[in-house]
């Protein structure tokens, strides 16, 4: 189909159904006026309804069993012991003291050597001098030790991710039953906010490693399950028939065709694990697991944001080097019989070579205190912490002015118009409502599965804060794709811009939140605004990535064709880039969608109150963990329903499915 | 088209299933009858049912949401015979020779090869078939991206066992055979079309099979190399002498590699014979359709044209053995004086003059 | 292949010969007894073993934990584990036995119910010496520009200077962290308030909020609380709500006085007693002012002193008060 085709296909589907959208819409403001304010399901801060206390007393029982329970005595205190005993093993390796030692086996100089030797051998030498300088640049900035123990943690936590994700994936990729029981948990297990079940994992594996541990793999493995999943359900028919067709067992058609195959989008998965496990380092921190995390929540105390930020530029260090490494490697597994520099002469001599300094530097940091405990001078932790606290302050001092201006710009037009409608709305209109958009944007499936979401969210208890919720996040989203698509057009268009911004939006992605919350609570305040910015924050870097990839993918002819036609900028933006990207808009605003419900809970922390607080308070609160558990599973449930409707309009727009 | 041919031998029987069935000779290697494919969750109740197993392909569809892939196809592969699959697009000959070796599993009849029901055989001796008796070669081709030529090729034999020395030696000696000699080391993603087609012919002889199966396996392959191809699966089976069953939706192709043609249309076989038979005597418009372009001094022979002799006719001019081609008669026939003999061996079977090969010259000039 | 891997094995033991070799040379060992304090906790450690403390992530609880681990860690020799928790968390960890300590706990009268009352792994080791006092407090700037702000009669008059964009009209009460305890949405109602309650939701929210609002000289409303390290950066202002009197706070519903003064509390293990019994007294004899807090808190938190630093820099000031604690211990060193 030709692009032009395209574009005005869509427009013609378009205005057959702007009639239906009037029509429904006047339909519902009728409804609205004359049933508003009653059925709104209010619900105050501190009170609870039966269903939540339900969920508490059955919290209670399963604390109170610890040691009497059969299934903690021979599972959950096994899995406890031998969790704890992995990561203990792992931080005396590098981190802390142990087998025997006052200090780790292996220092600094030894991990630095082992990082360059094996990003060398995995992923070439460009990613070893990545990782050297990357690592060295942790020492530097005073979080040695830090460093090391969130990598021991991460290290542990992706490994049994791997173990346990990539079997499971390959099981779902072969059966597509399995695959449909498992991939909903999966998503359950992402948007679930992680407070909700950090109190109960302490009380199941008890304060420390294991719990941490447990934490991070929660929220970690749902992307090694998919990709594998997804890589295995990629290799290509012909070749799998082709390998059937010579007789291969099941196991020589796994081993020899689907996991060599699918190896590049595997290794996709485990980084993605990894980049999600260093995302929850801050938190697995408020339930004592050591290392970096540790550094931005103290931080957070005293509201010191340059030592949080130095906190937080350490796990973005640490993230881009594991990143870039093993993007790498995926990359290296897809090209086979690349061309190398040297002859294989030369290369076994340089990396004996290598080994040989390796090994020496292990040796020698195992032995010599110079080589294990990072040198406290030179350092560059006290500028960092410095100049960050100094760009903060000038930042709080300067804009505040406009900045409270802004807020209630947006707070005044936008957000408590759409906030007091779905507030004030019976709950029963809000649910027809967004049936009714679920089933013209989608079809009959999406709006059950809205249907259900919605009155599972009223079950929970906490309709009116999931509709405050609901509100913010319809706000942040449509602000974060305007700049995101704002921004994402501009890269898309232009490679130079995407080298230098592409960086600091990956930056942004692992900064834990914390970091920036303090200018932002100066800036704006405690406000639902200040929620919003701490979301847009977040969910902005991918939205901008979708849709600059999406601009990039544009096909040449298309926009030769128009240039060609004496379009100008803006026309062979708005007529040409733009519609032919479409696809990747909707991606983008779903991702943003999700994104930004991931943040509710930080939005809970800065004046945002509805459903993050609730989550917030279950998590400080013994009497409120059944609200919080509810509030959890309402977003969740809002998840669903946004994911579900987003999902469809892009499968809407795309022409190649139906 | 004239209906003043007569049809020899191959035509359709009466109740619609293909009346010549038996291989030319009795060795024969692969013997399918009564076969079925059904897709979709009500298959089994499918071949349970008379009345659904009446319906149309279309009417199966709107009443059960099942698609009959094959419907009841039966014949038979001689030992040595290239056998061709032809029919449009979904007409079930993908489906048909997968189910061979059971890639499909049949929804019912019966697959005999080499004497054993391979409808009957549990999943290790199926493995053992495919590993050692038949083997076969895609149209997307479905090499292994991540190993070499080599490799890829070996591939068959890794797979039942054999020892590293062995398949390599033996791998060599296939690449050699199809012309790959100095790609050994390659990866597919470094080869062109044909030359990874190759590494599939190679491959699939690496095994040693008794019958190969191609499924269309040069429809991706633009026409000149298509033509190479075809000739070297037409070298090949003339040095080895396999059993072929090739799937192809290329009536020329069909023809110059055929030594019999199935035609196939929504899953039901329409007409089974050599390609004359197919050009001489289509059973119905859908072969006549399948045919049309097909140039018919090519394929016909003088067998197809000879009328019965005139009383007091001549009786003395040209003799030409029923076989020859009608291209290759049209001088001989233009340039005698009087009609000419078509004799099967020392019988005559007819006699052809000018103005039945001016028929057939004008038809094909349409 | 098995060629070259057999290469690489010989590669890799030469290359363990020379790397032993190089590392023939260096400075100082791993395990050469280097800093201070390691030979000394040996020595104490028979009488004082680990002493596993809740950390809560506020900084007057950081220097309540860094001075009892100083005076416990030199005085006695044992050692302190310090692990950082959330409140709640750390009452668990008494029924998981994993928490020996709490040293600063504001109330949480269910938590108490639950782990001493009805569990009984925990007990209550009295007062701590600070004095938690809640209220709703100003920024000082806004004393002198508005009289008699500090009284509550008066709020509603100034209720339209605290108008935000959260409020809807009404003036702004801002809340904290929902860990607090808080009858603030019920004063309101009940002292028929024109206020709105807002859940700022965290301490940072809270301080930043007061911060900016001394800076900018924007007006703000506030809860707030002390002991805590902010009030000796910004002199915050309580306004007086109507009088505490006992049992005034009974009924939520119709509660309409002032915050208590809440005695902040120890808790301990049960089992702390017995497993560790001089950790277990110096934490019983643990009792300080909030002076003496905010001293070490500001110490931390605007010093940027260590906490560790904090501690032994106020103990060798406070002699006085921490030997008295180790007063009643057999075989603890006055420091
Ligand atoms: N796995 C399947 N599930 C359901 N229907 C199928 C499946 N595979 C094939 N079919 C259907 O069976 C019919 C025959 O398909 P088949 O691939 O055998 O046709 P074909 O003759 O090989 O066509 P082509 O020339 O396009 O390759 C088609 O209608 C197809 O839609
Ligand atoms: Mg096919």
């Amino acid at each position: 189909m030709s692009a032009g085709a395209l574009v005005s296909g869509l427009s013609v589907r378009k205005i057959r159904s702007r009639w239906v959208w009037l029509i429904l819409a006047a339909a519902w403001l009728a409804l609205y006026l004359a049933f508003h304010g009653t059925s709104t399901l209010p619900l105050s801060a501190s009170s609870t309804t039966s269903v939540q206390n339900n969920l508490n007393s059955f919290n209670n029982n399963i604390s109170n069993g610890r040691n009497s329970n059969p299934v903690f005595l021979y599972g959950v205190n096994y899995v406890q012991v031998g969790m704890t005993h992995f990561v203990s093993f792992l931080q005396s390796l590098i981190s802390q003291p142990g087998f025997g030692r006052p200090a780790p086996l292996i220092g600094w100089l030894g991990v630095i050597a082992i990082v360059g030797f094996v990003s060398w051998l995995t992923a070439g030498w460009k990613y070893a001098v990545l990782g050297v300088v990357g690592f060295y640049i942790l020492g530097l900035q005073g979080l040695w030790q830090e460093s090391m123990d969130t990598l021991a943690l991460t290290i542990a936590a992706v490994l049994i991710a791997v173990v346990i994700g990539v079997p499971l994936g390959i099981w779902i990729g072969l059966h597509d039953r399995a695959q449909h029981i498992v991939l909903p948990v999966l998503g359950f297990l992402q948007t679930m906010p992680s407070f909700v079940y950090l109190a109960p994992l302490t009380l199941l594996f008890l304060i420390g490693n294991a719990s941490a541990t447990i934490a991070t793999l929660i929220f970690a493995i749902p992307p090694v399950i998919r990709l594998t999943d997804h890589g295995i359900r990629a290799v290509a028919e012909p070749t799998i028939e082709a390998s059937d067709s010579l007789g291969s067992t099941t196991w020589q058609k796994l081993v020899k065709v689907l996991l060599p195959m699918s190896r590049r989008t595997i290794v996709l998965g485990i980084n993605q694990t990894m980049m999600a496990a260093l995302s929850m380092v801050t938190i697995a921190a408020l339930i004592s697991a050591p290392g970096l995390g540790q550094v931005v929540i103290d931080a957070l105390q005293t509201l010191d944001v340059g030592t949080a930020f130095n906190g937080g530029l350490a796990i973005v260090v640490m993230a881009i080097v594991l990143d870039r490494t093993t993007s790498a490697v995926g990359e290296r597994s897809q090209q086979v019989g690349g061309r190398h520099l040297l002859g294989p002469q030369a290369r076994r001599l340089a990396f004996g070579a290598g080994a040989v300094v390796t090994l020496w530097a292990v040796v020698e940091s195992a032995m010599y205190v110079w080589a294990n405990t990072f040198p406290s001078s030179p350092t560059i932790g006290p500028a960092i912490v410095a100049g960050a606290s100094n760009a903060s302050n000038w930042v709080q001092s300067t804009f505040s002015g406009i900045t409270v201006g802004l807020r209630n710009d947006v707070t005044i037009a936008f957000l408590n118009p759409l906030q007091s409608m779905l507030t004030n709305a019976p709950f029963w209109l809000v649910i027809l409502g967004l049936c009714a958009i679920a089933m013209i944007i989608g079809n009959a499936r999406v709006a059950i599965v809205t249907l259900i979401s919605l009155l599972l969210i009223v079950g929970t208890g906490v309709w009116q804060d999931a509709m405050q919720t609901l509100a913010m996040t319809i706000v942040a989203t449509v602000l974060t794709l305007i700049i995101g698509i704002a921004v994402g057009v501009w890269m898309g268009r232009n490679r130079q811009v995407d080298r230098f911004i592409r960086p600091i939006l990956d930056a942004f992605q692992v900064m834990p939140a914390f970091v920036y919350l303090v200018p932002f609570l100066a800036l704006f305040g405690a406000s639902r605004f200040t929620a919003i910015i701490a979301a847009m924050a977040f969910a902005i870097p991918v939205v901008v990535k979708v849709v600059a990839d999406g601009i990039h993918g544009v096909p040449a002819p298309a926009i030769e064709a128009a240039t060609a036609a004496g379009s100008s900028t803006w026309q062979l933006i708005t007529r040409v880039q733009l519609p032919l990207a479409t696809r990747s808009l909707a991606l983008a605003a779903n991702q943003g969608l999700i994104y930004v419900l991931s943040m509710v809970v930080v939005g809970g922390m800065v004046g945002a109150g509805a459903l993050g607080y609730d989550v917030y308070s279950g998590f400080v609160q013994a009497p409120l963990f059944g609200k919080g558990l509810a509030a959890g599973l309402a977003i969740v449930l809002l998840g669903v329903v946004l994911d579900h409707i987003s999902q469809s309009a892009a499968n809407r727009i795309d022409p190649s499915r139906h | 088209m004239s209906g003043s041919m007569t049809p020899p031998t191959a035509r359709l029987a009466p109740d619609g299933r293909a009346g010549d069935l038996e291989a030319p000779d009795d060795e024969g290697l692969l013997r399918v009858r009564d076969l079925w494919k059904v897709f979709g969750k009500r298959a089994a109740e499918i071949q349970g049912s008379q009345d659904l197993r009446a319906l149309s392909r279309r009417e199966l569809i709107d009443q059960t949401g099942c698609t009959a892939a094959v419907r009841d196809v039966s014949f038979d592969v001689a030992v040595g015979e290239v056998f061709v699959i032809m029919g449009l697009s979904g007409s079930g000959k993908s489906t048909l020779v997968r189910c061979l070796t059971r890639l499909i599993e049949p929804t019912g009849g019966s697959i005999e090869f080499d004497q054993s029901d391979l409808l009957q055989v549990d999943h290790k001796q199926l493995r053992e078939v495919r590993r050692r008796q038949v083997s076969m070669v895609f149209q997307q081709f479905g090499l292994l991206p991540h190993r070499s030529v080599v490799s890829n090729v070996a591939y068959g034999l890794e797979i039942r066992g054999a020892g590293k020395a062995e398949r390599v030696a033996r791998a060599h000696e296939m690449i050699e055979l199809v012309g790959l000699s100095g790609y050994e080391n390659s990866f597919p993603h470094q080869l062109s079309g044909g030359m990874q087609q190759r590494v599939g012919l190679a491959r699939a002889l690496a095994v040693d099979p008794k019958m190969m199966l191609f499924d269309e396996p040069f429809s991706a392959l633009d026409p000149l190399i298509r033509r190479d191809m075809q000739a070297e699966v037409i070298r090949l089976h003339h040095e080895m002498g396999k059993t072929m069953v090739f799937v192809t939706h290329d009536l020329s192709e069909a023809l110059k590699l055929g030594d019999r043609i199935l035609i196939m249309r929504d899953g039901e076989a329409i007409q089974l014979g050599t390609g004359d038979e197919l050009v001489g005597a289509p059973a119905d418009d859908y072969v006549r359709d399948f045919v049309r372009d097909v140039p018919r001094q090519d394929v016909l022979t003088l067998r197809w044209l000879a009328q019965p002799a005139k009383p007091g006719e001549d009786l003395g001019g040209l003799a030409l053995s029923q076989h020859t081609l009608v291209r290759d008669a049209i001088r001989p026939v233009l340039e005698s004086s009087s009609r000419v003999r078509v004799m099967d061996k020392d019988r005559l079977v007819g006699l052809v003059g000018r103005e039945e090969i001016l028929a057939i010259l004008t038809s094909d000039q349409k | 292949m098995s060629h070259n891997r057999r290469r690489l094995s010989q590669v890799a033991a030469g290359t363990g010969a020379v790397a032993l070799l190089v590392a023939g040379c260096g400075g100082a060992r791993v395990g050469a007894s280097t800093g201070p304090g390691a030979g000394g906790a040996a020595a104490g450690n028979l009488r004082c073993g680990q002493i596993n403390l809740a950390m809560n992530d506020w900084v007057g609880y950081t220097a309540d934990g860094a001075v009892y681990s100083y005076v416990a860690e030199h005085s006695m020799g044992c050692t302190v584990k310090q692990i950082p928790l959330a409140e709640q968390v750390s009452w668990q960890g008494f029924s998981t036995g994993q928490v020996d300590l709490i040293l600063e706990n504001w109330g949480h009268a269910d938590l108490a119910k639950k782990y001493i009352t009805q569990q009984k792994v925990a007990v209550d080791l009295g007062a701590n010496g600070n004095i938690g006092q809640i209220g709703w407090f100003v920024p000082p700037w806004m004393v002198t520009k508005y009289p008699g702000i500090l009284d509550w009669k008066n709020l509603n008059k100034y209720a339209s200077l605290f108008k935000t964009s959260e409020s809807g009209g009404q003036g702004e009460l801002l809340d904290g962290d929902p860990s607090y305890v808080t009858n603030d949405a019920a004063l309101v109602k009940n002292l028929h308030l024109n206020y709105k309650v807002v859940v700022g939701g965290s301490e940072a929210a809270l301080i930043t909020s007061f911060r900016q609002a001394q800076t900018h000289k924007t007006p703000l409303l506030a809860y707030f609380y002390s002991p805590q390290w902010f009030l000796s950066e910004v002199d915050l202002k309580k306004v007086s709500l109507p009088k505490y009197t006992p049992g005034c706070d009974a009924n939520l519903k119709t509660i309409t006085c002032d915050y208590p003064t809440d005695q902040l509390n120890k808790v301990a293990a049960t089992a702390f007693a017995t497993k560790n019994p001089a950790g277990f007294l110096l934490a019983k004899a643990f009792n300080w002012t909030n002076q003496d807090q905010d001293v070490v808190a500001k110490y931390i938190a605007e010093d940027k002193m260590t906490p560790a630093a904090a501690a032994a820099k106020w103990v060798k000031a406070n002699r006085t008060i921490v030997n008295n604690w180790l007063l009643g211990i057999p075989g603890a060193k006055p420091l």
